[in-house]
């Protein structure tokens, strides 16, 4: 058979969709990142139900109980994010990848995706259990408040997957992560907890406010996108 | 479909890997790059994979300019000294994953027919599904094989093919090359394996640091101790 001269590449969006789906099959596989992300996320909202118990059932400032479920949050998906490279690294599969005609932002795009997914498969335990332990009431604006975290999610997950693809081959890849990203995503969590508290107190809510918070959150994971598509490829050639 | 190297030259900072290489890795031939460490064999293949970019210097395909993008990476085949799969995936999902990133859908029979291509319909009949890090190193090196063909490549490269098999798997590996050979394929081929390199190369081209100490084309077939002592004596002069 003589060599062929081209091949029929699959269209970005197909591109993306295969990347996530192969991150996410693998990880089914094992279900090792989520089971763990899902365990620190429970343990850190436990702790501080403990740190923070009050006798006679007194409730949280919404404040601290939205910045307890973004922390466990950003936390829990520094375990996707330090990990989320590790399946390309294995075998050296990331060369066979970089070497196949899909577009680089296609593998930004789909790693982004795939972690953003794990992200919010933790925060469908991690919601109700901070709703249960500190009586908020995050019933009241539910879809409102998921938009906010999947948002979230974007804008972390945006930085995060560029760190670490830049960290592939660092042997402290782990500590670097967390080091180099909490930093670039203050203005995420800030968002973000800002906006879930405005919607945690029904009686009082800011809508107004919580609606700037949801846009700003918005914009900023949109520039974060931006930059993460512009800085993927030369981070990962390190040429 | 011959590739040309014109004055390419590689620095990393000062460092020069890659000095004023001028050659060419002409079609229906097995080119064998030898050298010992450092000598920028790596760095070489990375140029030729179009995943590192020269610093000087041209490469040409087929006598146009090499642009490194979709249409490229879709001629190449490649084959290192990992596998390049995802080890926590079947030979099935593996090479669906990758045929379906070159715009392939790999029916059964060609599945069977890809497997067969490398010597592994046998050995994975019912085994399909399970991780191919349970599957011994020279399958994985066969499956890689597999990977790097599916999409019928005219330029193919290999990046120590030999380093984690047996005699058999690389009297095994000799064969295929050179059915890639009799296929027209342009076949490049880095190795410190000299006893594989005298029995495939039609050509032998030797780095010492960074730069080409020889580029011998073969007239008639040699024997390993023939090409050891060509070899030595090549990095004599070159000293």
């Amino acid at each position: 058979m003589l060599p062929r001269e081209s091949v029929s590449v699959p269209g970005f969006a197909t591109q993306v969709l295969r990347i996530a789906a192969k991150d996410l099959r693998i990880e089914w596989k094992s279900r090792e990142i989520l089971l763990t992300m899902g365990y620190l996320a429970v343990v850190i909202v436990l702790a501080f139900a403990f740190a923070f118990v009050t006798v006679g059932g007194e409730r949280l400032s919404p404040s601290v109980t939205s910045g307890i479920l973004w922390v466990s949050v950003f936390f829990s998906g520094t375990v996707a994010l330090s990990r989320t490279f590790d399946r390309e690294r294995d075998g050296e599969a990331i060369r066979a990848l970089l070497l196949t005609p899909i577009a680089r932002s296609a593998i930004y795009l789909g790693k982004l995706l795939g972690v953003v997914v794990l992200m919010a498969s933790v925060e469908v335990i991690v919601v109700p259990l901070t709703a249960m332990f500190f009586s908020a009431e995050l019933g009241s604006h539910l879809l409102w408040t998921a938009l906010i975290l999947v948002l979230g999610n974007f804008g972390y997950a945006a930085v995060g997957v560029v760190f670490s693809a830049a960290l592939l081959r660092s042997k402290s890849r782990d500590v670097l992560l967390s080091a180099l990203l909490f930093p670039l995503v203050l203005p995420v969590l800030i968002a973000g907890a800002r906006a879930t508290s405005l919607l945690l107190d029904p009686k009082s809510a800011d809508l107004g406010s919580a609606v700037f918070w949801t846009q700003f959150l918005g914009i900023s994971g949109g520039i974060f996108v931006v930059l993460g598509l512009w800085a993927f490829e030369p981070v990962l050639s390190g040429d | 479909m011959s590739l040309q190297l014109q004055a390419v030259c590689k620095n990393y900072g000062r460092h020069r890997a890659l000095s004023r290489i001028t050659t060419e890795f002409p079609a229906g031939r097995i080119s064998v790059v030898l050298g010992p460490n450092g000598a920028g064999k790596s760095t070489l293949m990375g140029i030729l994979s179009t995943l590192v970019a020269p610093t000087t210097g041209t490469v040409l395909w087929q006598g146009q300019p090499l642009v490194a993008g979709t249409p490229m990476r879709a001629q190449i085949g490649y084959v290192g000294h990992e596998p390049g799969l995802y080890p926590d995936l079947g030979a099935r999902a593996n090479l669906t994953l990758f045929a379906s990133l070159y715009g392939q859908q790999l029916a059964p029979a060609a599945l069977a027919e890809s497997l067969k291509s490398v010597g592994l319909a046998e050995d994975l009949e019912g085994r399909l599904e399970l991780p191919v890090r349970a599957f011994s190193r020279g399958m994985q090196q066969r499956l890689a094989l597999a990977r790097a063909l599916l999409h019928n490549p005219a330029l193919l490269l290999f990046d120590e093919p030999s380093a984690a098999l047996d005699p058999t798997g690389a009297s095994w590996l000799a064969g295929h090359l050179q059915r890639s050979r009799e296929a027209g394929r342009t076949v490049i081929v880095i190795t410190h394996d000299l006893g594989l390199a005298a029995t495939i190369a039609d050509r032998i081209l030797l780095l010492r640091r960074g730069r080409l100490a020889m580029d011998r084309t073969l007239d008639a077939p040699m024997s390993e101790a023939e090409l050891r002592t060509l070899y030595e004596e090549a990095l004599r002069v070159a000293a």
